[in-house]
Parts: C-alpha cells; sequence; structure tokens
C-alpha cells in the first residue's frame, strides 16, 4: 500500500482523536514505531491490521471509519493541500462530477505511483452521475464517498450518495445532486494563500 | 495566418467594435487589437481585470505595454513579422510580470491582434490579479499546470521533511553506534577509527588503557546500580583529566582507552597517570554508604615510525598494563623494550603461587 494512504490514517486518527489515541492503535496493531511515511510503500497487510484496530478502538464498522477518512481529507486544515488540488477540478459541483472520470488521470499526475483505480461514469438521469469501481477494492468505494460528501459540502451543494454492490460491475456509487447552489460554499482561489500549506 | 473567417465585405471595413470580438474574446480571453497607429480598439475580457482601467479602449498599446522584443519595430504591422509575430512584452504597471504574446493581422483588416499569455509568470500573475479557472480558455492549459505546480510542490515538501527526518535519523544511529550508551564515552568501534585514524596520519600520540581495580567487588557486594554509578563517575573523571582533543573510550565492563594526542613525553604521562588513579582512588558515594576503586594504567606512545601499527599499540598498551597490575595495581606503567619478559616472568610466579592476575 501507498505509504499516502497509511499516513492519511495515522494523521485521521491523530489530528480527530489525539496523539495518545494513535499511538495506542499503532502499538496494539504493531505499526512501525515513528509512523508512517508518506513517501515509502508499506505491505497492504500493515495496512488492513491498522483499519481493524482503528475500528475497534473508535467502535466504529471498517465501512464508517473509511468514510470518515475520506471527509477528513477534505475537511481538516491540515490536509488542505489535497482539498485544494481536488477544488481544481472544476468551478462547480457539477463541473467537478462531469470531470470525476478524469481523477484517476489528475491524481496520478500528483503522486505518480498512487495507484488510483479506474472510475467509469453514466449519467443515468438529470443531476444523476452514477461511478463505478470496478477495478477498486471495494472498500476504497467508502473512501471516495467520504470524499464526494465533503467536497460537496465545500461546494455548497447539496447531494445524495448512495453505495451499492454490484456482483457482476462491483461497487457503484449513485450521486444525486439536489441542489448545485444549496449554500455558500468555501471559497477557492486559484493562488494560493500565502500561508504555508501543511502537508499530510 | 487567418484566424478569423469573417467574410471580407466589399468597401470600407465596419470599425473593430462591430467586429465579431465575441468569439476572439472565448478563444483567446487574454487579447488586444491594436490599430495601426497604436490605438488599442478591443480587449478580452482577462486582459481587462489585469488592473489597467477603463481607459485602456483608446489608449496607445505603449502607454500601459513596454514592448521588449521585438527591440525595433517602425509601426505595429511590423510586430506581427519580426519575430514571425512573436513578441515579449510587460505591463507597465506590473514590471515584475513579463508576458509573451503573438501578433498577426486580422484578415481583410488593418488591425492587428496581440494575443497574450504570462508564461513563467503565471502563478504570480494569478495571485497579483486573482484570476480564475473562468479567466483561461477552456483548451488553456493553465489551469491544469497551476495544478501541477501545486501538486509537485506538496510531493516535493513532503519529500524535504522525509529526507531530514532520514538525515536525523543516520546521524542519530551513527553516533549511537560510536557511542557508549551508560558513559556516554566513545566505544570501542570509535576508538579503533580513531586509532586507526591518528596512525595513518602519523600523528604522535600515546594510547592509554585503564582497567579499574577493585570493580569486581564493588558489582558483587553492593549491586549493578552502584558499578553503573561507579562507571559514570570514573567517566566524569576520565573527561575532566583530558583534553577535548583526547578521545576516551569505554572499551569493556570496567576497561578504558584513551588517545592522547601529541603527548608523547614520559614525564607528563606518569604525571597524568598518577593524577587520574589518585582521582580514581577518591570514595564515591552510593546509597549511604561508599564505593572505592582504583585503577592500574597502560601506555604505548606512537612515535614517528612507519611501522607502528594499531595491533603493536594495542599489544604494547596490554603488556605495559599487566605489568601495572604485577607492581601491584593503583599504577602505570609504560611500555618499553624487553618488557615482555618482566610480565611473562610475574606470570608464572604467580600462577605457581596460585594467585591469578
Amino acid at each position: 500500500m501507498h505509504g499516502l494512504i497509511n499516513r492519511s490514517i495515522q494523521c485521521f486518527i491523530r489530528d480527530n482523536y489525539g496523539q495518545s489515541t494513535w499511538d495506542t492503535v499503532a502499538r496494539d496493531a504493531h505499526l512501525p514505531a515513528l509512523g508512517f511515511e508518506a513517501m515509502l510503500e508499506y505491505d497492504d497487510q500493515v495496512t488492513h491490521r491498522m483499519l481493524d484496530m482503528v475500528a475497534l478502538h473508535l467502535d466504529k464498522s471498517r465501512p464508517a471509519v473509511l468514510e470518515d477518512v475520506g471527509t477528513y481529507l477534505i475537511t481538516h486544515s491540515n490536509t488542505r493541500a489535497i482539498r485544494r488540488l481536488l477544488r481544481f477540478a472544476g468551478e462547480t459541483f457539477e463541473e467537478f462530477l462531469n470531470s470525476l472520470d478524469d481523477l484517476p488521470d489528475r491524481v496520478r499526475l500528483a503522486v505518480p505511483d498512487l495507484q488510483f483505480p479506474r472510475l467509469d461514469t453514466v449519467e443515468p438521469g438529470p443531476n444523476q452521475v452514477e461511478v463505478t469501481l470496478s477495478e477498486a477494492d471495494p472498500e476504497f468505494g467508502f473512501v471516495l464517498m467520504g470524499i464526494l460528501r465533503a467536497l460537496a459540502d465545500d461546494y455548497g451543494a447539496l447531494v445524495f450518495i448512495d453505495h451499492k454492490v454490484d456482483p457482476e460491475a462491483g461497487v457503484i456509487l449513485a450521486i444525486n445532486l439536489l441542489d448545485a447552489a444549496f449554500a455558500e460554499g468555501n471559497a477557492f482561489s486559484l493562488a494560493r494563500t500565502q500561508i504555508k500549506e501543511k502537508a499530510v | 495566418m487567418n484566424v478569423i473567417s469573417k467574410p471580407v465585405t466589399a468597401g470600407a471595413a465596419a470599425p473593430y467594435t462591430a467586429f465579431c470580438d465575441a468569439t476572439i474574446s472565448r478563444l483567446m480571453p487574454l487579447h488586444v487589437v491594436v490599430s495601426p497607429s497604436g490605438v488599442i480598439v478591443g480587449t478580452g475580457p482577462t486582459l481587462r481585470k489585469l488592473g489597467l482601467g477603463p481607459e485602456i479602449e483608446g489608449s496607445d498599446i505603449r502607454d500601459f505595454f513596454d514592448i521588449l522584443r521585438p527591440r525595433t519595430f517602425n509601426d505595429i504591422a511590423d510586430l506581427t513579422t519580426a519575430m514571425q509575430g512573436r513578441i515579449k512584452l510587460r505591463l507597465r504597471h506590473a514590471r515584475h510580470l513579463p508576458m509573451t504574446g503573438l501578433a498577426v493581422p486580422l484578415q481583410g483588416r488593418d488591425e492587428v491582434l496581440l494575443n497574450l499569455s504570462f508564461g513563467f509568470s503565471v502563478v504570480d500573475a494569478v495571485q497579483t490579479f486573482d484570476l480564475t479557472c473562468g479567466d483561461f480558455a477552456a483548451t488553456d492549459l493553465t489551469v491544469e499546470m497551476l495544478y501541477l505546480i501545486e501538486a509537485k510542490s506538496a510531493a516535493q515538501t513532503e519529500q524535504k521533511r522525509l529526507n531530514d527526518r532520514l538525515q536525523t535519523a543516520k546521524l542519530t544511529a551513527e553516533e549511537q553506534a560510536m557511542t557508549d550508551d551508560l558513559t556516554g564515552l566513545a566505544n570501542r568501534r570509535s576508538l579503533d577509527t580513531a586509532l586507526a585514524d591518528g596512525l595513518m596520519r602519523g600523528s604522535e600520540f600515546a594510547l592509554m588503557q585503564i582497567d579499574l581495580d577493585y570493580f569486581k567487588a564493588v558489582n558483587d557486594t553492593m549491586g549493578h546500580a552502584a558499578g553503573d554509578m561507579v562507571l559514570k563517575t570514573v567517566a566524569d573523571h576520565l573527561r575532566t583529566e583530558t583534553r577535548a582533543s583526547d578521545r576516551v573510550a569505554r572499551i569493556g565492563g570496567d576497561e578504558f582507552m584513551i588517545i592522547l594526542s601529541r603527548l608523547t613525553n614520559h614525564e607528563d604521562l606518569m604525571r597524568l597517570s598518577n593524577r587520574m588513579i589518585k582521582r580514581l582512588e577518591e570514595p564515591i558515594p552510593f546509597e549511604g554508604e561508599v564505593c572505592r576503586i582504583s585503577g592500574s594504567i597502560g601506555i604505548s606512545v606512537a612515535e614517528r615510525s612507519a611501522e607502528t601499527t594499531s595491533e603493536r599499540m594495542m599489544r604494547e598498551v596490554d603488556t605495559a598494563l599487566y605489568a601495572s597490575k604485577y607492581g601491584g595495581r593503583g599504577q602505570a606503567t609504560i611500555y618499553r623494550e624487553g618488557l615482555e619478559d618482566f610480565v611473562e616472568s610475574e606470570a608464572q610466579r604467580a600462577a605457581a603461587s596460585g594467585n591469578n592476575r
């Protein structure tokens, strides 16, 4: 697993639940004592062990934890670089949804060795987008759901997202854009603000 | 090059404003249209965001822009031919933002179309004029480039942090590999390196080994904590009695070794040794009791001689140290030729009397 993913989960725990919670998880799941490095590669088993332990400690299901991780990546100030990079994809949430199939390419441009699964989108009706993650680890769907919900919020859009598992196609996220201008979203400017972006 | 496909009507051309500049504006939001005399007659929407004010249309282009290349031109039409239409210019009120442009004649008209771009100054320009995605044509890769710059700088920041952490870890590991944990003195590995170093440079120095006397008794009767305390105190004494240029190492349980740089005079060495032994014999308080030890010292001096090797100095130090021990402990001996014979005979005598060391 790419270190960026492990590191994201580590920072999610640290920033939302405190360093001591992370220390406990790290100890109980036999994770590297100094935590994960975003630029290194780790064995997949390490990630799964960590997620099991996180779910146990937070008393949540793994899907719930993963969706929270997705939300964290968009909303927390320590990860604002990620939010910014995603906001480049469109001026409105609608535009963002329309360019969703470009997301893997966009991610690859930023982090060439990060395996981001292919996204196939269809529009079954007006203001509806269905994303199929045919090649992805089914659990990735929950992370993406957290990301999309938080991003919709960031844009000020009101959406309904349904997570389905099709035995043949894999994970499908059905996105229903109820109101593109439901609330005033957070501002996004092409120019980076002078505040130094904190890396995750 | 024809950029406008509007059919040219016979007779005098219509004024530019009546021309289809909406199309140009969508394709090239950062453009200016200039009359043959240099008067700006049309501007794109992004250009109008560059803080030029409403008076730009109708003004001379040279009032707002410095045209840097081509260096010389007679009239505006020359811009389209001088460097195949390529121009370099900058805004007069934002000289830190160089721009590039392409000048083309408008088909069937006298005016010249200048399409502009920020080139390398794009990041600054976006910041300075607060430009948004909508200020660039959909086919313009500027927004993608800004995305890429931001993504790469985030990755680079993270890479740099990783390098810093690895560097710190490396230095710590190197230091730990060269240090004795208990006393903070150099360890055997570090001493061996320094010794080889000194010999290689051909410098003059003395190698001294100090074995603690009666240390085993302290350990056995008062416990390991007392023993550790004694070792730390000894380390402090040895540090105090040596100079910063000397290398003090703990090479075994109760064995210490020192490289004394530029100290080869026998009298000085004996004086230093005796002072050290006196220090070692100072009672060391521990939990209401006192620990008493002493030390035996062996010394080998590296003279300027090619055949001196680490092995030979170690052997000489060892012989001198045994001489001190057989001589009754709490004393120092400097190696000299033939000392082996004395140690040998003392060893045999000790063995015969059932005494070891």
